[in-house]
């Protein structure tokens, strides 16, 4: 067929009377990957974005990185001593570490990038809280002074997903916070090609010669980042159908999130195989906007969580029980938080239980408006199922359809849903983003400081503070759950199971690692 | 152009969605949005946002791209070539397979020719163009392997590739303009086939092609350039569908990727560039029509 194909190619290239060129010489080790999405902006700290997250680690790296366990392990550290009080964390840089630039890492560029970061993410700021002083000691050590004990500090800088407090260059960390840098010189293990970068068609990355790995085997996000490739293209292709007759044709190596819908082609064809990458998967999430009747009032709440089971969610969306979980616990499963306590009776679509709730809290049939987003696979089925669970249960529900952007700039709206504004949304989240009170976006329950939806509730920030404060993991995971038997009792949102996204990848490709981030190290091509 | 200019700004700001809550991501606070909205110089009344955009463009600024933080002419220069390549091969390609299928549809009118030729102008107008793609995506690229899936070849590249991939592009485009041009073609001959100067002609001993050629086509001309002109409008819809199928970084999909993340700037340019486009090509089909017909004068 390929001898075919050369000689229609030909003959058409007669027929267009024109001399060929030659072919561009290319990298041996190109690998060609479609992403969840086109990258647009490449400021991994002025954006949550996720893609931008991951650029962001093609070409950062940071002080400390999450292994596959969920453990904090140094990463551009060669170590790191806290003092017998547990106020001062001195951390010393590994030798060799350069930027692409091939100017030497230091301490003084590891204070500023910690600075910038810390004044936009939201785990960085409450670090910021215990910190007295940030410094650098010598080229090779920093130093951090608490006020008070907390074990945030390794959490924070290790935090797997956004914001991930990258390390970049002192010139660059000391942009202001609210500007996008515009030099992506990183010391990570891939070199950003910026004079490549087409968005909307492609981002490449090529190898960084000098990266200096780690000696250990990679284990999640840390470990050894040893690059196999010559050079990664992230190529845009909007149109899922499109990226899944490229990788079956081999003009593709991988394919970071195939629609579910389409996994069966994908499993049919021998040269393909599906890997899930991240075993910690994401987690579907009902929100409130608690700001407005009916759901200002806890019971309302409660209704829905009663009302709602986790399943029917799962199978409308997914299908295929191998990529969904069922888990109750507010923190995910298979992650050191993961409890079941205070959870018996919620979930259950226990309607009678419901329709008592609402009785008793004095529902007077107020419609709810419902966001359902239309343009995300991912999420496109889960409102209806809201609709319905939530009608059977009693309630009268707008549900009013939307593209995915429409809907996050109206979530920012405080207005009442009559007037623009909103009652709940669906949405998800990945596990490593909520693995923790402190950590989970919508456990926040500091009204104003609170992310959309606005809950107010004095018990569940004093228990995120106690988190803060706790070093002893046990005693943490106390909190932990206290937080989430609070949170049945004040629902800031409802946690419907966990789903997982497999990758397809042509079979000479291998190396992946399982990571809560698709990571291009280790990954190595065949022919 | 001013009413065009008008009329997108106004609808972008009408339209539902923020491009601060786009661009601070998923996990934002509503802080950080309304930081960005500042910068962005989206607080500003929506007049006084027009004004300062208005008097830009008038200077030749079409301003920076909210996400790309690239300037809006260099984004846009980057996506010319393939859409011009893709219109003009899907141009080439359509004109030169629906004019001949439509003479002949005339000339051999009633017979089972003109039925298929209609048959299949019918079937053309009526298929999606994305449905088009798809199939011959299948056939051609994964059932035979002929030609690639997706992408595009910059010409510079080499000539074998940017061929390659404009095939199917091409093919899928101008089924939807062969129908159109076939059809006109066949309605504008049928009627000159049965003028007096081509009966005068045929009784002067002249042969059918000649005839055909010299007295027919040349005299049907004006109508089916004029629907080639008008084709331009169908041509930017049907590039914004093919190029998001077959994954060409052109224009069509620079508004798609700007109008779904509200991205103004790109959005207005782009919009602007189309209709100027649009207008310089009609001026360009009512110049031609004094070429083909001397009487028409302006």
């Amino acid at each position: 067929m390929r001898s075919v194909r050369r000689l229609a190619v030909a003959v058409l290239s007669l027929a267009w009377l024109a001399a060929g060129t030659p072919e561009p010489a290319r990298a041996e080790t190109a690998l060609r990957v479609v992403m969840h999405s086109d990258l647009k902006i490449v400021d991994p700290i002025w954006t949550t974005a996720y893609i931008t997250r991951n650029h962001g680690y093609m070409i950062y790296d940071t002080l400390f990185a999450t292994d596959v366990k969920g453990e904090i392990r140094p990463q551009m550290l060669e170590k790191y001593d806290v003092s017998g009080d547990k106020l001062t964390y001195t951390m010393t840089l590994r030798d060799g570490l350069l930027w692409h630039d091939g100017k030497p890492v230091t301490a003084e560029d590891c204070v500023a990038s910690i600075k910038r970061w810390a004044a936009k993410d939201s785990m960085g700021q409450k670090l910021m809280t215990f910190v007295s002083e940030l410094v650098a000691v010598n080229p090779k050590t920093l130093r951090i002074v608490l006020k008070e004990p907390t074990g945030l500090v390794l959490g924070a800088l290790g935090k797997p997903s956004s914001n991930v407090p990258f390390m970049m260059p002192r010139r660059v960390a000391e942009t202001d916070p609210g500007t996008q840098i515009s030099d992506f010189t990183g010391s990570g293990p891939f070199v950003f090609k910026k004079e490549e970068w087409k968005p909307g068609d492609k981002a490449v990355y090529v190898k960084f010669a000098q990266y200096k790995p780690r000696g250990e085997a990679p284990s999640g996000l840390a470990g050894g980042k040893v690059v196999k490739v010559d050079r990664v293209e992230w190529r845009a292709i909007p149109d899922h159908q499109t990226a899944i007759n490229a990788l079956l044709a081999g003009e593709l190596d991988y394919i970071e999130a195939p629609p579910h819908d389409l996994l069966p082609v994908l499993k049919k064809d021998a040269g393909i195989r599906l890997e899930d990458i991240n075993p910690l998967g994401n987690q579907y999430t009902f929100r409130f906007n608690m700001l407005h009747k009916p759901f200002d009032n806890p019971k309302v709440r409660q209704a829905v969580y009663y009302a709602f089971n986790q399943k029917d969610f799962l199978e409308a969306v997914i299908g295929d029980p191998a990529y969904y979980k069922v888990c109750k616990a507010l923190f995910p499963c298979g992650t050191p938080l993961e409890s079941l306590k205070g959870m018996d009776g919620f979930l259950d679509s226990n309607f009678e239980k419901a329709k008592a709730l609402l009785k008793e809290a004095g529902y007077d049939g107020t419609h709810i408006v419902l966001m359902h987003s239309t343009d995300l696979v991912v999420l496109t089925n889960l409102a209806p199922v809201a609709k319905s669970l939530m009608e059977r249960a009693g309630f009268k529900v707008d549900m009013q359809s939307m593209d995915w952007q429409t809907l996050v700039a109206r979530r920012a709206k405080k207005d009442p849903p009559a007037a623009g504004g909103w009652h709940a949304f669906l949405t998800s989240w990945v596990a490593a983003d909520i693995l923790n009170p402190v950590m989970a976006g919508f456990v926040n329950a500091g009204c104003d400081k609170a992310m959309f939806g606005w809950p107010c509730d004095a018990e569940i920030e004093k228990l995120r503070d106690q988190f803060a404060r706790e070093t002893d993991p046990k005693k943490q995971k106390a909190i932990a759950e206290a937080v989430q038997v609070r949170i049945t009792q004040y629902p800031t949102h409802i946690h419907l199971g966990q789903w997982y996204q497999p990758a397809a990848v042509r079979k000479n490709v291998d190396g992946l690692l399982a990571a809560p981030v698709p990571v291009f190290w280790n990954i190595q091509k065949g022919n | 152009m001013g009413v065009v200019a008008i009329f997108v700004f106004s609808m972008l700001r009408l339209t539902a969605g923020d491009p601060a809550a786009i661009i601070a991501g998923d996990n934002a606070t509503s802080q950080q949005v309304a930081e960005i909205r500042v910068r962005l110089g989206l607080e500003r009344p929506i007049p006084q946002q027009f004004i300062i955009w208005l008097g830009n463009v008038l200077r030749g600024d079409f301003g920076e791209s909210f996400f790309f933080k690239k300037k809006v002419a260099e984004l846009i220069l980057e996506r010319v070539e393939p859409t011009l390549a893709l219109s003009m091969s899907t141009m080439l390609l359509a004109v030169a397979t629906a004019v001949p299928l439509g003479v002949i549809a005339a000339w051999k009118r009633g017979t089972w020719i003109d039925r298929g030729v209609m048959g299949i102008s019918v079937l053309g107008f009526s298929v999606p163009v994305f449905v088009i793609g798809y199939a011959l995506i299948y056939l051609f690229a994964i059932e035979l392997a002929w030609l690639p899936v997706q992408g595009y070849q910059r010409l510079r590249e080499g000539f074998g590739g940017f061929l390659e991939r404009l095939v199917l592009p091409s093919l899928t485009l101008a089924v939807i303009y062969v129908a159109l041009i076939a059809r006109i073609t066949r309605a504008s001959v049928l009627e000159v086939l049965g003028a007096d100067h081509v009966r005068t002609a045929r009784a002067k001993g002249l042969a059918e092609l000649p005839v055909l050629l010299r007295h027919v086509l040349r005299n049907a001309a004006v109508p089916i350039v004029t629907v080639i002109g008008l084709g331009v409008a169908l041509l930017i819809g049907g590039v914004v569908v093919t190029e998001s199928v077959y994954s060409i970084p052109g224009l069509g999909r620079l508004i798609v990727d700007a109008v779904l993340a509200r991205d103004y700037p790109t959005v207005q340019a782009v919009v602007l560039l189309f209709s100027v486009v649009y207008v310089v090509i009609n001026l360009l089909v009512d110049l031609t029509y004094t070429f083909l017909d001397p009487r028409i004068r302006y």
